[in-house]
């Protein structure tokens, strides 16, 4: 693909991250880093491209490697993100309990 | 799965992702938010395994099962005061995962040396680094600033280097170039967050953050993957702006803050001018009996709260507080309270702390002088009016909460040491502050027992 789509694309995903992220609410900062982080983990795409080779050879390792190390982003980041969202209660939902 | 189809999966799953963290903008549909994560990380993958990009599936399904089992397992597991260094550790996985796809590329012979170089370098530093914020705050390691002399010279010549390096091997192509980069880029990650301390662990791990997104961007240039691109955009952009906000909220830059060495030179100016005065002491009966007669209580909890587990008993104070006295209490943050933005702000919400209740700190610090009591938990230098008034001190400027204000001010400290700055707080010593020496837990826990028993 021609260098200067992925390089607009890159651009215009970049200004749309700024406007979303500022409004993140400050007491929300610290699952957006968890969600974020296992975001990050969509390395995995080009890990499974990496990885997904038929033969098995020394690039194929590491690239299954990858696919490990990106899962456990993935799994580990949304885990502990819905972990954490769960305790964020409203006062009132906890009087009703 | 057709070509078309693919982009069309890889869209939505963009779509699905800018969702997810819009849905952080509010407690109520934060939750919905991170579902929309997971479902747009499985459409990506699965869209990515059926499409003819992958031709072998049972290693593949392996090292996602794998994967998965290493990640959940100690997500569901860990301690909220430590999470700091679990998303730290999930960050140099993510890193270390980049690297490993460019080492698997360049073997497999790919000639976009230039993007391939660079998600290998960003991810080796989101690695590295991230290894050293892991061992610092697992206290693995002092989480003091390591300095050495010439420590900035030998930074400054390896990443020179790197640079170096870097051009030579999309120059000449030769891989053994390319290794040395990654072992040079792995080396210079250690070296660069070495000299950071403790308490501005929020900005690196905001900045590493930041990292593991470009990495994928990196990536993503040398597949011509547009989802890696749109993806890891929004992941950097997250990491910058936190990183933004915390170096703000400490009114320093983020090259101060990465250059580190903050907080070892001992401020000797300013200590003997204190010594000769005198702070009070008083005892949790003291401190009982003036909340209980408080209309309005602002409590300001800092990490010092968070390392005595003081947080469930602070709550039952409250609760004991507004429940049987009828007092107003409310909780007051300020930004980098904690080792990552928005720690505390998690740390009270496990104690089962409304939100509603938590305030940051633009909006709340006005409403210190109509506040009877402000309880200061555990923190020290977030609340030290030098800031305002010395423009010589190195925390000049930062935005503090204006504790100094409320009618009573109670420090609960072991001692009337100064903060990780190095600067000591006139606080201690004014008139209308109450300092209740000892751990914060015990404290708190002796002030609930006197409300209890009245």
């Amino acid at each position: 693909m021609d260098f200067w789509i992925l390089m607009t694309v890159f651009v215009l995903a970049a200004f749309v991250g700024y406007f979303v992220v500022w409004g993140v609410t400050p007491a929300l900062h610290s699952p957006l880093m968890s969600v974020s982080n296992a975001i990050s983990g969509i390395v995995i795409i080009g890990a499974l491209i990496t990885a997904g080779i038929s033969e098995m050879n020394a690039a194929k390792i590491w690239g299954l490697g990858a696919v490990v190390l990106a899962a456990i982003n993935i799994f580990g980041g949304f885990a502990v993100s819905q972990r954490m969202l769960m305790m964020f209660k409203k006062k009132a939902q906890k009087e009703k309990k | 799965m057709p070509n078309s189809h693919l982009a069309f999966a890889y869209l939505l799953s963009s779509i699905l992702f800018i969702f997810s963290i819009r849905g952080l903008a509010s407690p109520e549909t934060a939750r919905r938010g991170n579902l929309l994560g997971i479902l747009g990380m499985v459409i990506a993958v699965a869209a990515t395994l059926f499409s003819p990009l992958v031709h072998e599936y049972l290693w593949v399904l392996a090292a996602i099962l794998l994967g998965g089992i290493l990640g959940t397992f100690p997500a569901l597991k860990v301690k909220m005061t430590s999470l700091p260094q679990m998303v730290a550790a999930f960050n140099g996985l993510g890193g270390l995962s980049s690297v490993f796809i460019a080492v698997a590329e360049i073997i497999s012979g790919a000639d976009s040396y230039l993007e391939t170089s660079l998600g290998l370098i960003i991810g080796a530093l989101a690695f590295s680094g991230s290894v050293i914020a892991f061992a610092k705050l697992q206290g693995l390691i002092s989480p003091k600033a390591l300095v050495f002399p010439l420590q900035q010279t030998l930074n400054l010549l390896l990443g020179l280097a790197v640079i170096a390096l870097c051009a030579c091997f999309v120059i000449f192509g030769n891989k053994d170039l390319f290794y040395a980069l990654a072992a040079l880029s792995i080396l210079l990650g250690f070296l660069l967050v070495l000299p950071i301390g403790g308490a501005d662990m929020p900005v690196v791990i905001s900045v590493l953050n930041a990292y593991s997104g470009l990495a994928a961007v990196g990536i993503g240039f040398a597949l011509n993957n547009i989802l890696l691109i749109t993806v890891g955009s929004l992941v950097g952009a997250s990491g910058a702006i936190l990183s933004y906000i915390m170096t703000k909220a400490m009114n320093r830059s983020l090259k101060n803050v990465m250059l580190g060495g903050f907080g070892t030179k001992a401020q000797t100016a300013q200590t003997t001018s204190l010594e000769d005065r005198q702070a009070k002491a008083g005892s949790p009966a003291d401190a009982a009996f003036i909340m209980e007669n408080a209309d309005k209580v602002i409590i300001v909890p800092g990490y010092g709260m968070a390392v005595a587990q003081a947080q469930h008993v602070l709550k039952e104070m409250a609760d004991d507080l507004h429940n049987k006295y009828g007092v107003e209490v409310k909780y007051a943050i300020h930004p980098v309270a904690g080792r990552m933005p928005g720690h505390m702000n998690v740390l009270l919400a496990e104690a089962n702390v409304p939100y509603e209740e938590v305030f940051e700190l633009e909006e709340i610090n006005r409403e210190f002088a109509t506040a009877d009591v402000a309880f200061v938990i555990g923190a020290n230098d977030v609340t030290n009016p030098v800031a305002k008034t010395n423009p010589d001190s190195p925390i000049y400027g930062m935005p503090i909460l204006e504790v100094e204000k409320a009618k009573t001010v109670f420090f609960v400290k072991r001692s009337l040491a100064s903060g990780y700055s190095g600067v000591e707080n006139p606080l201690f010593y004014a008139d209308n502050t109450i300092m209740l020496y000892g751990d914060a837990k015990k404290v708190t826990e002796e002030i609930v027992a006197v409300l209890e028993n009245n």
